[in-house]
């Protein structure tokens, strides 16, 4: 028979999944809308997407603070809601850079074609797939599984550095058009930041089910995998 | 008791090595080995009939009085074992006070509960007498509340302040060790954050072990907690580690409310 207070951190987990099975699926749009040159459909993750993650956020951050107010939860449930606050930290911000990205999508779709050899195809399944572990590593209060998405995060980084270099060249090559080719500089950096807030979760994910804080600690975990 | 190997603070004030104890034929502490450190507040936490209090019994003998109590193992305090054929008991029992869940004031004057102490142990003048009466009552944080009525019974006292008194008179005989028996578990929630802060300023001089079933209260005061179970210690360790990253399930599940 479980307790109250295990009730309620199942309704907070629940919770938190919704969130981040929304907020997985407004990066998604946003990336494809940016491939697509679809407007519209950028349009629809900064308007709608939003707003409906933005009242989950708080929904949740006032629940955290219910159960601590009201139960003084220790030991494993008092690491997992203070895990919860953070990686509902990182969702928002998450949540924010798919509506960067699906602000850029529409600036862009409003132009004439870069026609460039720059794609985000690569950088954004890996940034995405990271999410998606991160998240995964949650639902199953997996450490090893989230500790590879911090080993992961260098590889992100590298193709940031790359499209930098690609972007800077192309700039040169096309005054012209730098309008537009500073706003694909933003959508990688806007990857790449999806990927860090990846590994913040994936490190309170670490914390939550170890109790050991690992932020800091990158280049241990790829000497263990 | 002083450890005169040294002049350092031993390691630990009270050891216990193997310890086990038998209520005629019913075992209730089993092989029990914890190193207890100076000066600080080690709570005993643990859900009922788990044998914390059995345990902390053994510490001063006060099991001794029940019939069919046996021990075996060691309790050790500065070094030197309490159960060896040649401990005075009487001695041992002015090292480690008590203070119980109910207070047990006397019906006597507040002054005479906390003097009989010091005058079972031999103090005679009386302004002696004053003198401790005065400096424990301070110390439990009694005095200003009933410095102008010392003469007046005990048990004209409020709950909390008999408690405070029955901390005065467990003070008054000089202890080195402090045991307390759920010290607040009868006292209403302004009372008990009183004895808590007692507690805290008490462990600056005295090694102090509670036992608590409330566990919010073990986390707030205790530096180390011990967590039983079934006779057993489970876990060991300081306190906030017991609280945020227990090592052991069954001290999780304790901690979290799971069971007990």
């Amino acid at each position: 028979m479980p307790t109250h207070l295990e009730r309620e951190i199942e309704r907070l987990k629940r919770k938190t999944l919704s969130l981040s099975a929304l907020v997985e699926d407004s990066v998604r749009r946003s990336v494809r809308a940016l491939a697509d040159r679809d407007a519209a459909a950028a349009r629809h993750v900064i308007e709608v997407d939003d707003r409906e993650t933005n009242d989950m956020e708080v929904d949740i951050e006032e629940d955290c603070l219910k159960i601590l107010a009201l139960h003084q939860p220790v030991a494993i449930d008092l690491r997992f809601i203070v895990s919860v606050l953070k990686i509902n930290a990182d969702l928002e911000r998450v949540a924010d850079l798919a509506v960067n990205i699906a602000e850029r999508a529409v600036f862009l779709s409003e132009q004439d074609p870069l026609d460039l050899p720059i794609h985000f195809g690569v950088m954004a399944e890996k940034a995405q797939a990271m999410l998606k572990k991160a998240l995964d590593s949650l639902v199953n209060m997996d450490a090893d599984l989230a500790r590879e998405v911090c080993a992961a995060d260098d590889e992100v980084d590298d193709i940031n550095r790359q499209m930098y270099a690609k972007i800077q060249a192309a700039i040169l090559e096309r005054p012209s058009r730098v309008d537009g080719l500073m706003h694909l500089l933003a959508v990688s950096r806007h990857l790449e930041r999806i990927a860090d807030h990846a590994t913040n979760i994936a490190e309170d994910v670490v914390y939550m089910v170890d109790g050991e804080i690992v932020r800091h600690r990158s280049t241990d975990f790829k000497s263990q995998i | 008791m002083v450890n005169d190997a040294t002049d350092r603070e031993p390691e630990a004030k009270v050891q216990t090595r193997d310890l086990s104890f038998y209520y005629g034929p019913v075992q209730a502490l089993f092989g029990i080995s914890l190193d207890i450190p100076p000066r600080q507040v080690t709570a005993l936490i643990g859900p009922s009939g788990c044998g914390k209090s059995t345990f902390l019994r053994t510490l001063n003998r006060m099991n001794d009085i029940i019939d069919g109590a046996r021990v075996e193992g060691e309790v050790l305090i500065d070094g030197r074992s309490i159960y060896a054929d040649d401990t005075d008991v009487v001695a041992l029992r002015k090292t480690v006070g008590m203070v119980f869940q109910k207070s047990n004031p006397f019906p006597k004057s507040i002054f005479e509960n906390v003097a009989y102490g010091p005058r079972v142990h031999g103090v005679r003048s009386r302004a002696r007498l004053a003198e401790i009466v005065e400096r424990s009552l301070v110390r439990a944080g009694l005095w200003s509340e009933v410095k102008d009525r010392l003469e007046k019974n005990a048990l004209d006292l409020s709950g909390g302040q008999q408690q405070r008194l029955c901390v005065a008179r467990a003070l008054a005989i000089d202890p080195e060790i402090l045991l307390m028996d759920e010290p607040a578990s009868a006292l209403d929630p302004r009372s008990t954050a009183r004895i808590e802060e007692l507690i805290g300023e008490l462990r600056r001089d005295y090694t102090i072990i509670i036992v608590t079933h409330n566990m919010q209260q073990a986390a707030r005061v205790s530096d180390m907690t011990a967590f039983f179970y079934e006779g057993r210690v489970i876990e060991f360790d300081a306190t906030p580690r017991i609280f945020t990253k227990p090592q052991q399930h069954r001290t999780e599940d304790y901690v979290t409310g799971r069971f007990g």
